[in-house]
């Protein structure tokens, strides 16, 4: 054994890639830019699907915190994962590309709206895109619940988050502080 | 100062960022009330075609605080607005990132954070029936809703493929 060359005294690290600040704002700056329908639905197909920077239940962890803290869902996953990675520097960059190219588009459309948005067509088209990304968006909550196959009590919550949310309709700071208690109680009983 | 309309729309989005537990569009409600009770900047129906525009462009949804922004006080106000929703709130995330760095590996915090997975995925599937609820005015577009729902949970292709799908039949025939 000694006169063996010098062995790697770790185990090698998981093929999970750490983004520099450069490829968080440009990988932000993409996801804001594709965020047709809200951004968290394409934010956890490219981190977690293309990027395979975080895993599936890495990724609705930082969202489920996201929700629970003020402000806007998807800035919070992004400063989260930011921080994780480049600490502030990697946060302002994450979030800076978020909302930088969105807003320049919003600019473009808010002055082209203001002229066009009434014409038929322009309405149609956002009346198929609307049907297109609400489908989108549900298809994302699938994939996610199949690959996480969450323990009966987990399930529950989730699904009493649902029922709370679409059927009725309740505010969503009372639906989130209300079952947080519950899923807290099911990932401690369901703790392995 | 408190009747500079930059100044209103920071202290407005501000305080109702602090609130927005949940996600921007939980408090919409309450960004209704400021901009067309408290201030009269836009009428009832302004600020739900504002909302619509917000929500068919790229982006996070809450940038309609832009939208507001820009209707109010041009190019200025889109700032003032967006900042103001985004900055403090930014800053208590950075914050919370920052300690749970710290506390890597906490037991606790494991159970809390697992927790809070089904809340934020019910919630995802909530809000992806409220918008498929209020894209339906037409039998095509529940076809298009579910179809790309399929197409999205099934394949690993990319999205963009049922938005252009669905712009073009909503072009055609809604």
């Amino acid at each position: 054994m000694a006169d063996n060359p010098p062995q790697e005294s770790e185990p090698a690290p998981p093929a999970r890639p750490r983004p520099g600040v450069a490829a968080l704002f440009l990988t932000y700056l993409r996801i804001g830019l594709i965020g047709f329908g809200g951004v968290n639905a394409w934010a956890r197909r490219v981190l977690v699907e293309e990027k395979r920077w975080v895993t599936e239940q890495e990724y609705a962890e930082v969202l489920g915190l996201g929700q629970v803290l003020p402000g806007p869902n998807a800035l919070n996953v992004a400063i989260h994962l930011g921080e994780r990675f480049r600490g502030g520097p990697g946060a302002l960059a994450a979030s800076v590309g978020l909302f930088g190219g969105p807003m320049l588009v919003l600019l473009g459309l808010a002055m082209l709206h203001d002229q066009y948005g009434e014409v038929p067509v322009v309405k149609a088209v956002l009346a198929g895109i609307a049907a297109a990304a609400a489908g989108m968006i549900l298809g994302t909550a699938a994939k996610i619940t199949e690959k996480l196959r969450p323990a009966w009590p987990i399930l529950a919550v989730g699904l009493a988050a649902l029922l709370a949310g679409a059927v009725l309709r309740l505010p969503l700071p009372a639906i989130v502080l209300g079952l947080a208690p519950f899923g807290i109680a099911a990932a401690w009983w369901t703790r392995r | 100062m408190s009747e500079d309309p930059l100044w209103q729309l920071a202290v407005g989005f501000a305080g109702i960022s602090m609130i927005a537990i949940g996600g921007g569009i939980a408090v919409v409600p309450e960004m209704n009330r400021l901009v067309v009770d408290v201030h009269g900047w836009m009428t009832d129906a302004r600020f739900a075609q504002l909302f619509a525009l917000a929500q068919a462009a790229p982006g996070p949804n809450v940038l309609v605080v832009g939208l507001i922004g820009w209707h109010v006080a041009g190019l200025a106000g889109m700032l003032a607005a967006v900042l103001a929703m985004c900055g403090p709130a930014g800053l208590l995330a950075y914050g919370f990132a920052r300690l749970r760095t710290r506390l890597a590996g906490a037991a606790w915090l494991r159970v809390v954070e697992r927790g809070l997975v089904p809340v934020a995925v019910g919630l995802i599937f909530s809000s992806g029936i409220i918008l498929a609820q209020a894209a339906a005015v037409r039998w095509l577009a529940v076809v298009v809703s579910v179809g790309s729902t399929l197409f999205v949970w099934r394949t690993e292709a990319s999205p963009l493929w049922v938005l252009g799908v669905g712009a073009v039949l909503g072009a055609l025939f809604l």
